[in-house]
This record gives C-alpha cells, structure tokens and sequence, in this order.
C-alpha cells in the first residue's frame, strides 16, 4: 500500500502522522496526483493557531490553486522550509520529504475521527468520487 | 421537453484512447477531454516536449463551418467577408489567416481559423466551447448571401501535430511535401494511407506544427492516433492535454475565448488590429469599431511578468502603487520555458508602459508584477523561410 498505516487521513486528501503530542501534516499521494506539477506552496508562520477542518495554507500546480485544509487543531512548531525552493518534492515524496508543518496538538485523540490508511485508499481510489482536485 | 444528453459529457472519438493512456480527464466547455496524461511526466513534461520535439493533442472538440457558394459566384466570400473581420479576400486558395466574428457592437462572437478551399469556399476552424453560438450565429447572418452552410464539426477527428519535429515525423506518413507548405498555409494530401486529408500548417503553441482532419469514426481516429505515435517514436513524441495547451498558448500570446477575447471585450482592447482589416468594406461590428477608434482605448491587454512570488492566475485584481482597482488578470501561469510566472491582463493604457509596477491582489498578498514584452517567447524562425510567398 503507498498509504503509510501509521498516518490518518482526510476527505481533503491530507495526512497526519501523530507522535505523542507532535502531528506532522502533508498532503497525499492522491492529492499531488490530482494536482500535477507542484510550483508553490503558502504555508502558516510559526506560531499559527490551526483548527482542524478549517483552511491551513494553498498549494498550487501549473494549472491550479487549491486550498489545504488542516486535519488537526494546534500550533504551528515547524514549517517545511526546503518546500520552498523545491515544492516539486511533494510530488516526489508526500508522505517524507514532502511534509508541510508539524503542529503541537491540541487534542491528539482529535485524529481518532479521521481515516486509517485503508479506508483512505478505498475512498481515494473510488472511481465515484467527486474530482475535487 | 427534457433534453436527455443534459449533464452527459460529449466526447471526442479518442476518448477511450486517452483513457487508456491514463489521462486526467476533465469537463472542458461540455467535453470530457484530457488535461494531462501523467505517464508522460505531466503538464510541464509535455509542454517541454513540444517545445524542444514533438507532442500531439486532440483537438477534434473543436468546430468547424464550411461557407461556400451556391448559384452566383462569390457568394461563399461575401457571406465570410460579411462575417469575419479579416480579408479573406486576400487568402489565395490552400491558404488559412486568423480571424475573428464580431457582434455589432465590436466585441467578440470567438476567434476563427479561415481556411480558403476553393475560390469561394470557406472552412472555418472555430472554438468549442462556443459551437453552438457560432454555428447559429453564422446561419442567421449568412442568409442573404448566396451561400451554404455546413456544420462538419461532427465529421472530423481534429489533430495538432506540434513543436520544432513535427514536420519531420508527419513527412513520413503523407506523400505531401511538407517543404512547401508555409506557415498558415494547407493542402490535401494522403496521410497516414488515407486519401484527401487537410493537413494544415497551423496551431495554437507558438510552436512550428501540423493541425490533420481525418475522418471522425472511431476505427480510424484510433488508427490514426496510433501510427502517429508510432511514427513518433523516434522524436520522442508524448501525447499532450489541454494543460499544456494553455501554458503553450499562454507563453506565445495567443489568446482564449473567455479570457483575452469575449462579448464584452472589442478588437481594439484585445489588441488584434492586424487581424482586422477596416479598409476592406464592411462587415458585421465595423461601424462600432470605427467610433470606438474615435476614442482612446480605455484598456489594453498587457504582458505581466511576477516579482514577487505568487502566481497570478484569471480574475485576479490588478492594482496600481496607490492600491487602487485598475484591471484583472485574464490568464496566468508559472511559464514552463521561461521559468518565471507570467500573466495578461487588462490595464488602463496609462499604467501598460514596458516595466511599469502593477501589484496583483493574491490572496491577502498584494505581488508585485512588471509590464513586459509580449510574446512572452517567440519561436527561432526557421519554418518561415520555408514559407510559400505569393
């Protein structure tokens, strides 16, 4: 499976990848699939509050822009710097080198409520899903 | 009564050949038509391979009129003078120039491929997000001229065979030589074992290339598809979407029905004087246009190149030092050759001077943006000098 079982996922096509009190957060497989060549990315500062489900940042592809949704609540400890003169490695790498922030839970049983690696999968590759991307 | 095909979209006859490539499909205008295939690397992938080789898009969404004459002679040219604001009067038989229909009022009803067949028959290549529109705006106004119409949209596969090899892989599969076809010139020649194809030394990349119409039955759409792929091999050929299409087309300032042109914009505004001929009698929006020459333009299509980062991208707001509205984005992209992100946009003539500051509004941004030359880039010419010159 190219969906990593330690991650949780949402409908958005994010990911989070929880240690203790620390989240780490990027974006899919399906998500860098669906947007294509990856060209920029607007990311918060640090110290950005971030409540989940609601817009955290913007990555854009050649073709278009799209909003990045946050799976978690929290502040905002790391920002992935090196996406920013090479944001073509979440294409590469989502689910390694091309993680987006990592973020000081709130509330680490919050991600309870989000997909496994599994369900992910089924529903990213439902051919009846809505292109969203 | 309830239209049944409502919300089902229309397809090519490639489609199921696109689909089998694995192409990102998505709904153009009504059509489900592939944005980029990503086993050939993507958009920028096939963008590339068009300016460096050779890549080939389905284009068979787009229309096609045939106008030609009845009883009278003359009455096929009439009819495409009356509508079109090019002199096609001008083309020599084989030969096709850029033009556009206009409503009264100077603005736009789409931009239009003239292709002169015969003496007084006409092809117009025409977009397909506007067919319909076209298609009935061309009977009604075409009426009192001595002249037929025929909607062919249906009957042909459209492809664009385009970059820098293009003539190379498509001299080995017609008998035509493609030496002596000039830019914006055609002939009808055997192509791929079939007989009478037009074959069009056309496109809509910037890039030197072939746009064929073969017939549109599945069997042979795909056969065709095919050994033009096969025949492409050897130059590296990749399959191009309507992504790369768009950046292409972009780069090389040419512009897109919805953006650049459309019903609320006039020829002046969009910049297309040397396409429109004033000085050849009249025709439909020469009255308006002629007043509206009277008067300053009141905006002007300029080229943006970005300093800041961002990427300014259609409807985007431009704003002057002061942070007042004055313009939009039309169309913008990171640019695949350049490297840069590179927009056009609509601006008050005051503020479109080469290497004025326009500042976009993206998002809570305000990124800053230089007036620069159009076209963003221009191809060596070296099909040029090939160039049949009357």
């Amino acid at each position: 499976m190219v969906y990593p079982t330690t991650f949780r996922y949402t409908k958005d096509d994010e990911w989070v990848d929880v240690k203790g009190e620390l989240g780490t957060v990027g974006l899919t497989h399906e998500a860098q699939c669906r947007l294509g060549d990856i060209v920029y990315l607007e990311l918060p500062a640090m110290g950005a509050k971030l409540e989940a489900g609601k817009p955290l940042g913007v990555v854009e592809s050649v073709k278009a822009v799209f909003e990045i949704f946050s799976p978690v609540s929290g502040d905002v400890v790391e920002v992935n710097l090196e996406l920013k003169d090479a944001p073509e490695k979440v294409n590469s790498d989502p689910h390694g080198a091309g993680w987006l922030i990592k973020v000081r839970l709130k509330d680490p049983t919050e991600t309870e409520a989000l997909m496994d690696a599994a369900a992910y999968e089924a529903y990213a590759t439902n051919p009846e899903r809505e292109a969203k991307h | 009564m309830a239209d049944l095909t409502a919300g089902k979209l229309r397809q090519t006859p490639l489609n199921a050949v696109h689909r089998a490539l694995g192409a990102k499909m998505v709904d153009f205008g009504g059509w489900d038509m592939p944005v980029e295939y990503p086993s050939t690397g993507g958009l920028v992938a096939e963008h590339k391979a068009v300016r460096r080789g050779v890549g080939m898009f389905d284009v068979s969404h787009m229309g096609d009129i045939r106008i030609h004459g009845r009883r009278t002679p003359g009455g096929g040219l009439a009819a495409v003078e009356h509508i079109t604001m090019n002199q096609a009067s001008r083309l020599e038989i084989g030969q096709a120039q850029y033009s556009a229909m206009l409503y009264p009022e100077g603005a736009f009803v789409d931009d239009v491929i003239v292709h002169r067949l015969g003496s007084d028959d006409f092809l117009l290549v025409i977009n397909a997000g506007t067919r319909e529109k076209d298609i009935n705006w061309v009977e009604e106004n075409t009426r009192d001229f001595e002249c037929t119409v025929e909607n062919l949209s249906d009957s042909y596969t459209q492809l664009a065979i385009q970059g820098p090899r293009a003539a190379d892989l498509l001299q080995k599969l017609t008998h035509a030589n493609l030496s002596k076809i000039g830019n914006y010139w055609f002939t009808h020649s055997k192509v791929c074992g079939l007989e009478n194809i037009l074959l069009a030394r056309t496109g809509y990349t910037g890039e030197d290339g072939f746009e064929i119409y073969i017939p549109s039955d599945k069997q042979t759409s795909e056969e065709v598809w095919a050994m033009v792929m096969s025949a492409g091999r050897e130059f590296e050929i990749v399959p191009c979407g309507l992504g790369a299409r768009n950046t292409l087309r972009l780069e090389a300032k040419m512009s897109l029905y919805g953006h650049e042109i459309s019903d609320t914009i006039n020829v002046w505004e969009a910049g297309l004087d040397r396409f429109c001929r004033m000085e050849k009698g009249d025709f439909i929006g020469r009255a308006s246009l002629a007043r509206a020459k009277a008067k300053p333009v009141a905006r002007k299509l300029v080229g943006l190149e970005m300093i800041d980062r961002g990427i300014a991208r259609d409807g985007y707001r431009c704003l002057n030092q002061e942070g007042e509205l004055i313009g939009v984005i039309t169309s913008g992209s990171p640019s695949p050759t350049l490297g840069k992100n590179i927009a056009l946009a609509f601006v008050p003539p005051a503020e479109s001077a080469l290497g004025t500051t326009i500042y976009v509004e993206i998002r809570a941004m305000k990124a800053q943006a230089r007036v620069v030359p159009t076209p963003f880039y221009k191809r060596a010419k070296i099909a040029e000098t090939k160039s049949t010159t009357k």
